[in-house]
């Protein structure tokens, strides 16, 4: 079953009246490795089912928070609250190439219908019938549509999402946005997307943070439709890219920047 | 360059490139001088000679019941000496207390040439099948330590973190993740210890044997028996090539995964 069908004849939830409790809270973090203080004091809440794009150079502390929200970095006696239920979908597919396709979806997942609930989970990434490919036979989108699969199956609260698409070509990157917002109104799942690109925030999330030397430096809402969003959110960009600290033109992360032309 | 296919490759063309062609010319090569005197029977005998020996000795039973005895001293020894590279391999590759107990004992044991502990286990072992047993597995555990050890720890621990997020449990990560990753190592290992068990087996069978390949070997030398030697030389020669099947065998299997085998 394509995700795309699924979403259409949902509803969208109406906007937060009374705040259910937050999927994710950070009160107060710190993390430092050694004499090194990599995030300091962060406040952090992210409702159920919202997207949140995180922002940031390299070295601001991004993928520590990360990490840390994936319990892959434990964090003794400090306030911070996630779900049991969460995946990572990581930058590399982190596929193992000694399993098949299937198996690398279902891993670590008991029971007779594991099989199926991978094959269910293959076909809403539309890799229905690579369930019994070698991950090596793959290619880098088709990887990362797996890997989409492997944490979708285990319907997470929290889904974790460490720069997807960077590896990926242009094109590819687009269908995989597409995807990402498909299978996330299909699904709900609270998202919170690392990315450095700043047309990718934009494009996907609810909400944007910049993370800036281990602080946030900024907190951006986006209430325009996503398909609508285009010129619109061109001073949100320019906004974001001054904090990330550089002029579009310098920052090295939009390739084509959109001043030279405009 | 001449064209590697089409019609209209010459039978010549196709002979200079074979790849049978000059050990077949120095057989022939070597006939020729037996025939002619060149070279003594005492010195190296002539192909025939050992063609024809070789046969004798199928028919009569000789060469196989001996090869037997050598087989099942190469299969014992490494069977012991596998299993104990592998354990120890486990212990040191998966705790830190196992490196630091097990480790250090085995780069200790690599710096002694096993062959040199001959004389000490015709001491300990006596002359009959046990010192030649002990040798081979003693040579063949460090090979598939080494490999599957290092193997362990170089598994990619991004994969590891990966499989982590996804909450498998410590014997899971072993299981699905780390022994599967280290597995290409283990084969590497493997076949290491098998060309030095065969290594192991000819010394070692030169310690007073009363049967086997070694106890041919050195019958023949008394006598002067140079084809009965060449004869055992190709039996080992068989023996290393057919170690080097084995494991590329396991491996088609084990490591089917792997992109090569899966494009072919």
């Amino acid at each position: 079953m394509d995700a795309r069908l699924n979403f259409l004849d949902q509803t969208l939830p109406p906007a937060v009246a009374e705040a259910p409790p937050p999927v994710v809270r950070l009160r107060g973090f710190v993390r430092s490795f050694g004499e090194t203080t990599v995030l300091h004091g962060l406040d952090l809440d992210i409702q159920p089912g919202e997207f949140v794009a995180l922002l940031g150079r390299s070295g601001s502390g991004k993928t520590t928070l990360l990490r840390t929200l994936a319990g892959l970095d434990v964090a003794h006696g400090q306030d911070v609250r996630v779900p049991n239920s969460r995946a990572v979908v990581f930058q590399d597919a982190r596929l193992l190439p000694w399993k098949k396709v299937w198996r690398n979806v279902s891993l670590g997942l008991n029971g007779a219908d594991i099989r199926d609930r991978a094959q269910a989970a293959l076909r809403e990434v539309g890799l229905g019938h690579r369930l019994d490919a070698w991950p090596l036979t793959l290619s880098g989108g088709e990887a990362q549509r797996v890997a989409l699969a492997r944490a979708l199956v285990r319907e997470p609260r929290l889904l974790l999402l460490d720069e997807p698409f960077a590896a990926l070509d242009a094109l590819t990157r687009l269908r995989m946005h597409d995807l990402v917002l498909d299978l996330w109104r299909a699904h709900k799942p609270a998202v919170l997307m690392v990315t450095h690109d700043v047309d990718e925030a934009i494009a996907l999330a609810d909400r944007v943070l910049v993370l800036d030397a281990g602080r946030i430096a900024a907190q951006e809402r986006i209430a325009i439709a996503r398909g609508e969003r285009g010129d619109l959110t061109q001073p949100l960009r320019h906004k974001l890219l001054d904090i990330l600290g550089g002029s579009p033109a310098s920052s090295g992360v939009i390739p084509f920047p959109q001043g030279a032309h405009a | 360059m001449v064209a590697r296919t089409g019609p209209s490759r010459s039978f010549l063309s196709r002979l200079g490139t074979s790849h049978w062609v000059s050990p077949l010319a120095l057989l022939a090569l070597w006939e020729l001088a037996s025939r002619s005197g060149l070279i003594p029977a005492r010195t190296l005998a002539a192909p025939s000679t050992v063609a024809g020996t070789l046969f004798a000795m199928i028919v009569s039973g000789e060469l196989p019941s001996n090869l037997l005895v050598s087989f099942q001293r190469v299969l014992l020894g490494l069977s012991i000496g596998i299993s104990v590279g592998v354990v120890l391999a486990l212990v040191a590759g998966l705790s830190r207390r196992g490196e630091a107990a097990v480790d250090p004992v085995m780069q200790i044991k690599r710096t002694i040439p096993t062959l040199a502990l001959t004389p000490l286990f015709i001491v300990w072992f006596g002359i009959g099948e046990l010192p030649k047993v002990a040798l081979i597995a003693f040579a063949s555990t460090f090979p598939v330590y080494l490999n599957l050890y290092s193997g362990i720890r170089s598994v990619d621990p991004r994969l590891i973190e990966g499989a982590r997020s996804f909450g498998l449990t410590q014997a899971q990560l072993i299981w699905h993740v780390i022994l599967p990753g280290a597995m290409p190592s283990l084969l590497v290992g493997l076949r290491y210890s098998l060309s030095i068990a065969i290594l192991v087996l000819v010394v070692a069978e030169q310690i007073n044997a009363s049967a086997g390949l070694g106890y041919l070997i050195n019958n023949a030398r008394d006598f002067l028996r140079t084809d009965i030697i060449v004869v055992c030389l190709m039996v080992y020669a068989m023996l290393g090539l057919g170690a080097d099947w084995l494991v590329r065998w396991i491996e088609r299997r084990a490591l089917v995964w792997r992109p090569s085998m899966v494009d072919a």
